[in-house]
């Protein structure tokens, strides 16, 4: 009997066990990822509406707390249009990679110490990489739609996001200088101790800066979300969409927001590390969650403050001031590490 | 392989339903990129035969046509058709009626820029100034409730006067208004005047300068924001601005920014001329003692058989007006708004032709826009203030 066992179960069960845990694991982080989607769609209604004077969504269920649930049947049951002129496959094919690419990046982001999915080494390159293949998603929608303003508004994206994506690879490489390490667990553990050791004090609060006004880019949102203007094209590359893969740009956008959040957590606001080394008994996973709904909160905040930029100032904002300014920072950086020794 | 390649410009349908449209506006643009190379607007959409109508209606009976030209600043423009009508009958209000005309035309202008600068900045991608300011707007569409039960479309200025005396303490709670709008209009240039994007999109943009402004037909804040001062208020006033002490702001590039600007100036301006409408108001009737264009008193009707005869002849047939015509215009909030009378004495206009601002400076809109980028065309389009029912009438 103990022989069958380990000579047939054992090996078997070895081979089937990471099928078992990998997509169980996946689960755990998704869904979470999911519903802080839906509670963030909620939370953004809200608080935009406590700063212009309106309640924001207060029906659907206690204090209108079941409202995302509500709006995601309403696009669920709703008909998936696919216009005549459009190429049906890439027209369907946009909004999944849009998606899965806004979940994939989570693999690498470490929730706590230990806390992570896949801890490779080149984490942070991943998720550059992982973000950068976003536009094609947006893109090819823009595209596939074959309608001018859904192509005006891919167009426009494509090039936004490619903008800030340089300058944001500088901000990562000046915080790499620092750390010495790919590993984004490694640059949590090096700002340990308390907020006087987080990357947002001392030399690179101007970096902090740059790179959460390109992450507000990176994810189209105010001021610069020119590739869905409503003012001016409607609503930009996923005018066209309707039904589900709509819901599935709507989720795609909003996970990368938070995982944009997660990503400033991480390199600038010391990850899942309390604020003050006698608040450490709270789980890291809680710090890292408030930190990342600081940072949201800023999100909104400054779509709720300010206007839009245009195509040309944006271009110009990004390429003529945040990467020059990246770039003396990388050199000064550099600089300072060679010389002190890091 | 073709010798020579062609490359057509992008052709964008622009509207007719747009989001920043400002109702039915459908412009065809023809872009090179994102720079708009002509742009063509198209109007009619709204067409209602307005003056058409008129022409068949009493007196009486076209004033609720004036609310729905433009609906954002209803009483400035019934405003110009019932001193059209009262410069023919040649009678004039008593002053308290010329004084509660003033201040609800001035009412009526706070609204109308409370509405439109920030739906300029709703166009330029800036949406809380206008959630706070529908709020105000409420408070207005009380007063207009007050005053004459309507919310919109008032009906509340009449050939001789208005329909009826304001209600009691609506002057003060109009004074309590006017005292704390101010930190209302504080709160919007917070979040617009100095504000770098902001600038960025309106400054330069949609330049115009004050010969070209004369040549296109301006008028309103459009006109003053490239430094001409004109107002028709001061120029040749009517009703009770003449007693009125304020002041004409002007801008000085003609851009999207200045107008921006003139109209907040001009809203400061207007809660002048509120307050000294109530604090000066004089007493007496608000309406003409003309029994031949004024309905008799409720309490008359009950004795006097003439009265009876009397309000059922104006409220069918309605009065008569001598032979003749006019072209009166008034300051509406978005421009010199004119009616042109023409009556040959019966009770109904024979011609009644409606100058709108709007579509004066909708025409401009291919000059202004031409060369700049198609964000820019969406922010001067808010700057002229554009409401469809007058233009297309």
């Amino acid at each position: 009997m103990a022989e069958i066992f380990t000579d047939t179960i054992w090996p078997w069960l070895v081979f089937i066990w990471p099928w078992i845990k990998i997509p169980v694991l996946i689960l755990v982080i998704i869904v979470p990822v999911l519903l802080s989607v839906a509670y963030l769609t909620y939370w953004e209604r809200k608080i935009i509406g406590w700063m212009q004077l309106r309640k924001g969504p207060n029906v659907v269920g206690p204090l209108g707390l079941l409202q995302p649930f509500a709006d995601g049947l309403k696009l669920f049951l709703k008909e998936t249009v696919i216009p005549s002129g459009a190429n049906p496959i890439i027209f369907l094919l946009s909004p999944m990679i849009t998606f899965v690419l806004a979940l994939v990046a989570w693999a690498v982001i470490p929730f706590d110490e230990g806390w992570v999915l896949a801890d490779i080494n080149v984490g942070i390159l991943y998720l550059f990489a992982i973000s950068s293949l976003g536009v094609y998603g947006i893109v090819m929608a823009g595209w596939a739609s074959n309608s001018k303003y859904a192509f005006l508004g891919a167009l426009r994206s494509a090039a936004q996001m490619v903008s800030y994506e340089v300058s944001m690879g500088f901000v990562i490489v000046t915080v790499l200088f620092l750390v010495g390490s790919l590993n984004l667990s490694d640059i949590v553990r090096a700002q340990a101790g308390g907020i006087w050791n987080w990357h947002v004090v001392g030399i690179l609060a101007p970096m902090c800066v740059v790179f959460f006004v390109s992450t507000l880019a990176e994810t189209n949102r105010a001021p610069f979300d020119l590739p869905e203007a409503e003012a001016e094209l409607v609503a930009g590359y996923f005018v066209e969409y309707s039904s589900f893969p709509f819901a599935m740009f709507f989720l795609g956008e909003y996970a990368n927001m938070i995982l944009m959040a997660g990503m400033t957590t991480i390199l600038f606001l010391g990850g899942w590390h309390a604020p003050f080394p006698a608040l450490e008994f709270v789980p890291g996973i809680i710090w890292f969650a408030l930190k990342i709904a600081f940072v949201l909160f800023f999100f909104l905040w400054v779509r709720a403050t300010f206007p839009r930029y245009r195509y040309d100032q944006l271009m110009r904002l990004g390429w003529k001031v945040f990467l020059p300014l990246s770039l003396a920072w990388v050199v000064l950086v550099a600089g300072i590490v060679e010389f002190t020794g890091g | 392989m073709p010798a020579e390649t062609q490359i057509k410009n992008l052709t964008v349908n622009f509207g007719p339903q747009h989001p920043a449209a400002h109702g039915v506006l459908r412009m065809v643009m023809e872009m090179d990129g994102e720079v708009v190379e002509r742009l063509d607007p198209h109007i009619g959409l709204l067409h209602r035969g307005t003056e058409k109508l008129i022409e068949y209606k009493s007196y009486l009976q076209s004033i609720p046509y004036f609310d729905r030209l433009d609906y954002v600043s209803p009483m400035s423009l019934e405003h110009a058709f019932v001193l059209a009508a009262e410069k023919l009958l040649g009678i004039q209000p008593p002053p308290r009626g010329q004084y509660v005309r003033t201040l609800f035309a001035e009412i009526t202008r706070l609204t109308n820029h409370m509405f439109n600068v920030p739906a300029l900045a709703l166009d330029i991608g800036a949406m809380t100034p206008l959630l706070w300011a529908c709020e105000q707007r409420e408070i207005v569409m009380e007063f207009y409730e007050r005053v004459c039960g309507a919310r919109l479309h008032a009906a509340y200025f009449r050939v001789g006067g208005v329909h009826q005396d304001l209600p009691a303490g609506l002057a003060e709670d109009i004074m309590l208004w006017a005292e704390k709008l101010p930190a209302f209009i504080d709160d919007i240039e917070t979040l617009l005047s100095e504000n770098r994007i902001f600038k960025q999109r309106t400054v330069n943009i949609g330049s115009v300068s004050a010969e070209d402004a004369l040549a296109w037909g301006f008028s309103g804040p459009m006109l003053r924001a490239s430094g001409v001062p004109w107002d028709l208020r001061k120029a040749q006033p009517y009703d009770a601005y003449a007693d009125m002490d304020f002041d004409i702001p002007i801008g000085k590039h003609g851009d999207v920014y200045s107008r921006y600007m003139v109209r907040i100036a001009e809203m400061r301006q207007s809660l002048r001329i509120v307050k000294q409408a109530i604090e000066n108001m004089p007493d007496g009737p608000v309406m003409t003692e003309d029994g031949k264009v004024a309905p008799p008193k409720r309490s008359e009707m009950k004795s006097s058989m003439e009265a009876l005869i009397h309000h059922f002849k104006l409220y069918t047939e309605g009065f008569h007006v001598p032979a003749g015509e006019t072209y009166t215009a008034v300051e509406a909030p978005k421009g010199e708004f004119a009616v042109y009378l023409v009556s040959d004495g019966t009770n109904r206009p024979y011609r009644c032709k409606i100058r709108a601002p709007g579509f004066a400076h909708l025409q401009a809109m291919n000059f202004m826009c031409k060369g700049h980028m198609l964000a820019d065309s969406v922010s001067v389009l808010g700057s002229i203030d554009p409401v469809f029912g007058e233009i297309d009438r």
